[in-house]
């Protein structure tokens, strides 16, 4: 089969490869139908999440068609149309019971988990689909088929006629907008939300903290097309290239700050001021993983007794933290990879019920042999692009901009 | 999972190059050491064990500063007054203790909860005889149990005249709420080369506290989900190499009611 492939850092590639097998009774397998390309697949193309070996198959928003399933697998069948989340939980583990999957005990193999364990002195999170080996390094679905471990918990079956392209997002970034904006605690009709980042993770938060009662919801990027996007969603937005961000967030709000503040950019934020300059260098020594500009932004700007709430993904150790700011407002942290198979039902449910239509993201299309280009366009912004959905079965030499 | 906002660090040229700058060269010089510390150790291992070097790189330098002797100290390498080296580990396992207990104490299973033993024979009720495979051939030694208090605790030491001396003792304790059972393991080996032994040991990834975790991470898994979640065999540009290479008709999609797929 086709399959999209790291090769080394900054060179990802379109390769054939063995189709997969199953490898254990409890998996499936899939044809993959729809694929796309996620912000942090970015960081592993530019090469800042440790644990790539060249030859590992990329991607982690998938949708297809079961094709074959173990004979331990009960709730799939094959012919079953179906997404499956980007992190692997086995659902019967103590945080699984808890619906943190993403937190699951068992989904992470067991040398992978011990070494995870080593650098956050806890047990390991859960694997992931196309991603680093700390986290498993199970081979990803930006590929005609992939193999779904714990698939009677991974898979969720869709049974409405909704297009691949309304549905896809429920494997990562609309759960992990949602997530985003649920963990705020937003009191409908009065709370003010502020969501750094305008890529596709920062939409889906903001328009989740619509959907969620919030009274306003500002959106802070540069790039005028994201900006754009956000504004069509009804929300207010702010170019940190051309204003300072901390004033005019105090001034949208009558200087109370907003109440929450959503970083939905992660470990690869620009910014300004000596702490941002510190980061770049000391990430491009690798010395540290993490620029945390976002973060840093959203301490100082949120409201005494709000909520920072993190989708962004963080690696390793960070300093320059505004601890003081944080403790002084009284600030609530919230945070952590997406338990997206906890949202994947409701928010089928929202999407059915005609509240959001999930494909406003979606600016190219494209064949699955385009995905190294593509991968380049959306890192550097070029050509508007803001989400990338692939066909991996589709003809070569066709990208379509929406 | 999230995309950043603004990764483009092509479009901001001159803080790339500003950046140096910035740094005193009191920092540059902390910076320095604390890279040379990472890098030095991150040159081995495989790709998995770089990030846990370096990361042991940046806490030695930060220990050597504290003026505390750093290295078997930050590699908790623990040792009691014989010379023992001291090997302990737990975790929580979602099984009543009487079910795990009963697993460990038929000692022939041992083998398949602890990967570096090739075999565990009774000799008796209380003897038994361990085998381990060494640089040099099997190495084996006698072994007799020292307490047995059914579902709560199974300890163990070697028999004088033993290769490796060892001793080691499970505990099963109730877990709170409806967890199922804490598991601790307390070892003791004698180990070939004292605590440099040990910590080259630990290292490369020989060294029994990380075998331990393994073990008892790969327990937890069996006890929980019944089989031991992999990646081994999956599907990667790596593959192709070892010769089970399937070529597919990427124009030809394959459907579920086509024939002739096979696991
Ligand atoms: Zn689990
Ligand atoms: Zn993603």
């Amino acid at each position: 089969m086709k399959a999209v492939v790291w090769q080394h850092t900054n060179k990802m590639g379109v390769e054939r490869v063995p189709d997969p097998t199953l490898l254990l009774s409890t998996d499936a397998i899939v044809r993959v139908t729809s694929t796309a390309i996620c912000g942090s697949d970015l960081h592993l193309l530019d090469g800042y999440i440790p644990g790539m070996e060249r030859g590992d198959i990329v991607g982690h928003e998938f949708m297809g068609e079961v094709v074959e399933v173990g004979r331990d697998v009960r709730r799939v069948r094959v012919g079953d149309r179906v997404v499956v989340p980007f992190n692997l939980a086995c659902g019967v583990c103590d945080p699984c019971r808890r619906g943190l999957f993403s937190a699951c005990d068992n989904s992470n193999p067991a040398p992978n988990a011990r070494t995870v364990e080593a650098l956050y002195g806890a047990m390991s999170p859960s694997g992931l689909f196309g991603y680093t080996h700390l986290f498993g390094g199970y081979a990803g679905g930006q590929a005609q088929f992939v193999r779904v471990p714990f698939a009677d918990v991974g898979c969720f079956k869709i049974e409405s006629d909704l297009r691949d392209e309304q549905v896809l997002f429920l494997t990562d970034i609309f759960p992990t907008g949602y997530q985003a904006a649920e963990q705020c605690g937003i009191v409908p009709g009065r709370d003010v939300v502020a969501v750094f980042g305008a890529g596709p993770v920062g939409q889906f938060a903001a328009r989740s903290a619509l959907m969620l009662g919030a009274a306003h919801v500002i959106v802070v990027d540069r790039v005028p097309e994201r900006l754009s996007m956000a504004e069509a969603a009804g929300c207010q937005t702010i170019n940190y290239e051309k204003e300072d961000v901390l004033v005019a967030l105090r001034d949208a709000t009558g200087g109370r700050g907003p109440d929450h503040v959503i970083d939905a950019v992660g470990l690869e934020a620009h910014g300004h001021g000596p702490g941002a300059l510190l980061d770049t260098a000391e990430q491009k020594m690798r010395m540290s993983f993490d620029r945390i500009t976002a973060v840093r932004w959203a301490i100082l700007s949120c409201a005494k007794g709000g909520t920072v709430s993190m989708a962004g993904v963080y690696a390793g150790l960070v300093d320059k933290f505004p601890l003081g700011a944080a403790f002084g407002k009284g600030l609530v942290f919230r945070m952590g990879q997406t338990h997206t198979h906890r949202y994947v039902i409701p928010l089928l449910e929202r999407i059915e019920a005609g509240q959001i239509d999930p494909s406003f993201v979606i600016t190219h299309r494209a064949s699955l042999d385009e995905a190294p280009e593509l991968y380049k366009t959306f890192r550097d912004k070029k050509d508007g692009c803001i989400k990338v959905v692939l066909d991996p079965w589709g003809q070569p030499g066709q990208v379509h901009k929406v | 999972m999230t995309p950043n906002l603004t990764s483009n660090m092509t479009s901001r040229p001159y803080r790339e190059h500003s950046t140096e700058s910035l740094l005193s060269p009191a920092e540059r010089g902390v910076m320095g050491v604390l890279g040379l510390a990472a890098l030095t150790l991150s040159l081995r291992g495989n790709a998995l064990e770089r990030l846990l070097l370096g990361a042991v790189g940046v806490g030695l330098a930060g220990m050597a500063a504290t003026g505390t002797n750093p290295l078997a100290t930050a590699l908790k390498i623990r040792q009691n007054e014989e010379g023992d080296t001291l090997v302990s580990d737990a975790i929580t396992i979602g099984q009543p203790p009487e079910q795990l207990y009963a697993i460990w104490r038929d000692l022939t299973n041992l083998p398949l909860l602890m990967r570096h033993l090739k075999a565990v024979e009774l000799l008796d009720e209380r003897r038994s005889r361990w085998t381990v495979p060494g640089p040099v051939g099997d190495v084996s030694w006698e072994a007799e149990l020292t307490a047995d208090e059914p579902g709560r605790r199974i300890a163990w030491r070697s028999l004088p005249g033993a290769s490796i001396q060892n001793s080691g003792e499970v505990l099963f304790l109730p877990a709170p709420g409806d967890r199922g059972t804490e598991i601790r393991v307390n070892l003791a080996y004698h180990a070939p080369g004292g605590t440099t032994g040990a910590v080259i040991a630990r290292l490369t990834g020989q060294e029994p506290s990380q075998q331990l975790r393994d073990d008892l991470l790969r327990f937890k898994r069996e006890q929980e989900l019944g089989f031991a979640p992999t990646t081994q065999g999956q599907s990667s540009g790596r593959a192709a190499q070892n010769g089970h290479y399937r070529q597919a008709q990427d124009h030809a999609p394959r459907t579920a009611g086509e024939a002739g797929r096979n696991a």
